[in-house]
């Protein structure tokens, strides 16, 4: 790999000459999403891309019309319809063999929530989409209330003393659809983040990419704690980053030490888990769980590389 | 030019389906549908059909369907869809951005009652329940009808002036199952009728957003621009006529269809197939002498308010029919009737066909009696409380 590892923030002349997220959008400082999407800049570079958002903070980000913070064409549509909506440009498209690529930027609500039927239809289907999840674990728009993705033990505003149920496992819902590909990304890992975009933009059909993505306004995280706080999710366990092929080769891009100090630094360093007593010993068991499935369906006992 | 002996709701498919032909030296033509009884055979025609540069996408539900449409038509493709009561239900979010962004979306509703209590037969409520998204609404009467209505609402909707969704609505089984012979023109002159789609706000290659965040005086500016395109669609909708005239050599449905009314004291008015049933009773109780006409509102959005007070002019009593209810009112055609009618003009309204019960000629003789009894227009009646 050959890739830029500064977060996204170094340009290269492969690059986009433009930033897709441009100067004075609205987001929070230290929201994941803006990182996101500096590091999809640099995966995009000169490819020609149509961006389609549902009822997110990334609509709010495109900022007040007429001036728009996204760098490429982009439609704002209701909360469950991303997946639809992009169905319809990406066909358009297709019919007039345009080599664009349309791209969902959606939250965690339109994905695991109320945009689900949609994203499982467009998948079903193998609409030539690309959807990208960024995922927050809250509906940080209308003030950071529990969604399906939460994980147990979050307080969020509609549950004050933490979720009690476990989050969804998204990806084993995108892998059960057999579509061409899909991944999991840490923000915290700017090569392998690019890699995978890159990809996802280039592969046809239906590709998902979920990537965990820290608000400090609801996680009551410190802005610039954001990067490292994905890093220790990596490290403990807790994100695992890998990618599916059809639904059935799984492959582990990232080998955790499953450090206990990091998945403690975590969650101390996140105020949204105080309440609900959750340490690092009630989150291991589930965290083992999770990798025992992960290395039976990837084949790899013996772990790899370690970061 | 040909002759097809077809259903209502294929009648309209066929239409899409030249309509979207028409298209393939534009962006091409793309569609989500999703079934829903009475509607469901007209997605079916379209799924049977090989359209070049074109495409149906099978959705997962009403909601998606529009969504489809939606992103079809941002990317410049003409689009179309179908469905009927709970289903428009479903997607009347989307009904909205699609009005909302004005793109030019043209969907075909079977007029069916909402439920549950489940049923699956005529109302207008369904459709009524969206009037006020920003489309244009056409009520159709006959097969032809809705041939030619799809068809032009694709001219209309089209219109650069115009640019905003529109709604054929049938009235689900009387009309749309209901098999009868119609004129199709040939796809060169459907071409000629119409021109390759283009939409200014498509997305391009330039950055901009459709969709963000809007103030209070950005909201107020577009919807004052929207309300003019509305204002504007009877000078388009008269020059699409001409055009269909010179074309298909047929004459195109005004507005409101007058009948029998140039020295009619009583007028029958009404949307969809009570207004047939209606003319045919104007001719009964003519030749019993009589001063009966009927008026059949065609296009309720927007509201040709003029043209319904020109052909009111010689009235002195209006019955108003409605297939709907808007509940703790009356019927929502009534309150459109009464709000442009002289202010001296008894109004009076009657609920008939809710649920798909018949109106037959009788009920309508029932509804004349009624009214001429009448000095003043009392509160709406249910029809069934009449006899």
């Amino acid at each position: 790999m050959r890739e830029p590892v500064l977060g996204g923030s170094v340009q290269t002349p492969q690059d986009r000459k433009q930033p897709l997220l441009r100067a004075g959008n609205m987001n929070c400082g230290g929201c994941g999403m803006s990182s996101i999407l500096q590091l999809f800049s640099h995966a995009v570079a000169e490819r020609d891309i149509k961006i389609v958002i549902p009822a997110c903070c990334g609509a709010i980000t495109a900022a007040v019309y007429p001036q728009s913070a996204f760098d490429a064409p982009t439609i704002l549509t209701t909360f469950a319809s991303a997946a639809a909506v992009a169905t319809g440009v990406a066909s358009v498209a297709r019919l007039n063999n345009e080599d664009t690529r349309v791209v969902c930027l959606a939250g965690d609500g339109g994905t695991y929530d109320i945009g689900l039927a949609t994203l499982s239809a467009s998948a079903e289907r193998n609409e030539n989409i690309l959807y990208i999840c960024y995922d927050n674990e809250i509906y940080g728009n209308t003030g950071g209330q529990r969604s399906s993705s939460t994980p147990t033990g979050a307080a969020t505003s509609s549950t004050p003393t933490g979720k009690v149920e476990a989050k969804k496992d998204i990806m084993a819902i995108m892998a059960a659809h057999r579509i061409p590909y899909a991944a999991t990304v840490s923000i915290a890992h700017a090569d392998d983040a690019v890699k995978k975009m890159r990809m996802a933009l280039d592969t046809g059909g239906f590709r998902f990419l979920h990537i965990l993505s820290p608000c400090p306004t609801g996680w009551k995280s410190e802005p610039a704690m954001s990067i490292e706080l994905i890093r220790l999710a990596v490290r403990s366990g807790l994100f695992p980053v890998y990618e599916v092929f059809d639904g059935d080769r799984y492959v582990i891009s990232i080998e955790p030490d499953f450090s206990d100090e990091a998945l403690a630094m975590y969650l101390s360093l996140q105020r949204r888990f105080r309440k609900s007593g959750i340490t690092e010993s009630t989150l291991r068991p589930e965290i083992a769980r999770y990798w025992h499935g992960l290395r039976t369906m990837s084949g790899r006992i013996v772990p790899a590389r370690r970061v | 030019m040909g002759i097809e002996l077809i259903s209502a709701n294929h009648a309209a498919g066929l239409a899409a389906t030249l309509a979207g032909r028409a298209n393939r030296g534009g962006r091409g033509f793309c569609c989500g549908v999703y079934p829903i009884t009475p509607a469901t055979d007209c997605m079916e025609y379209l799924c049977s059909q090989d359209i070049e540069k074109g495409t149906v996408v099978r959705v997962e539900s009403e909601h998606s369907a529009m969504a489809v449409c939606i992103g079809a038509a941002a990317a410049g493709a003409r689009s179309f869809t179908t469905t009927s009561a709970n289903g428009l239900a479903y997607m009347a979010e989307n009904c909205v951005t699609a009005a909302g962004l004005r793109f030019p979306v043209i969907m075909m509703v079977a007029n069916r009652t909402m439920g549950p209590p489940w049923n699956i037969w005529a109302g207008h409520g369904d459709s009524l329940m969206l009037r006020d998204l920003g489309w244009i609404q056409l009520y159709c009467a006959g097969n032809q009808e809705v041939f030619d209505s799809v068809l032009s609402a694709y001219r209309l909707a089209e219109d650069e002036r115009i640019m905003m969704p529109a709604m054929i609505c049938l009235d689900g089984f009387t009309l749309s199952h209901t098999i009868a012979q119609i004129e199709v023109p040939d796809q060169q002159q459907v071409d000629t009728f119409l021109p390759p789609l283009h939409v200014p706000h498509q997305l391009g290659s330039t950055p901009h957003a459709l969709g963000q965040i809007e103030v209070a005086h950005q909201v107020t500016s577009h919807r004052r621009q929207h309300h003019d395109a509305m204002a504007a669609v009877f000078e388009v909708y008269s020059r699409v006529q001409k055009e269909f005239r010179s074309i298909m050599h047929r004459e195109l449905a005004d507005p409101v269809v007058p009948y029998r009314l140039d020295d009619a004291e009583t007028v029958i008015i009404s949307m969809g197939t009570i207004g047939a049933t209606a003319e045919q009773v104007v001719d009964q109780l003519r030749e019993e002498g009589q001063k009966i006409g009927a008026l059949r509102i065609r296009m309720l959005r927007p509201l040709p308010a003029a043209l319904i007070r020109k052909n009111l002019q010689a009235a002195r009593r209006v019955a108003v029919i409605d297939r709907d209810i808007s509940l703790g009112f009356g019927g929502v055609l009534w309150g459109e009737i009464r709000a442009v009618a002289a202010s001296d003009m008894l109004v009076q309204n009657y609920l008939a066909g809710m649920g798909g019960g018949d109106v037959r000629p009788h009920h309508i003789v029932e509804i004349i009696e009624d009214i001429c009894s009448k000095e003043q227009a009392a509160e709406p009646i249910i029809l069934e409380d009449l006899q």
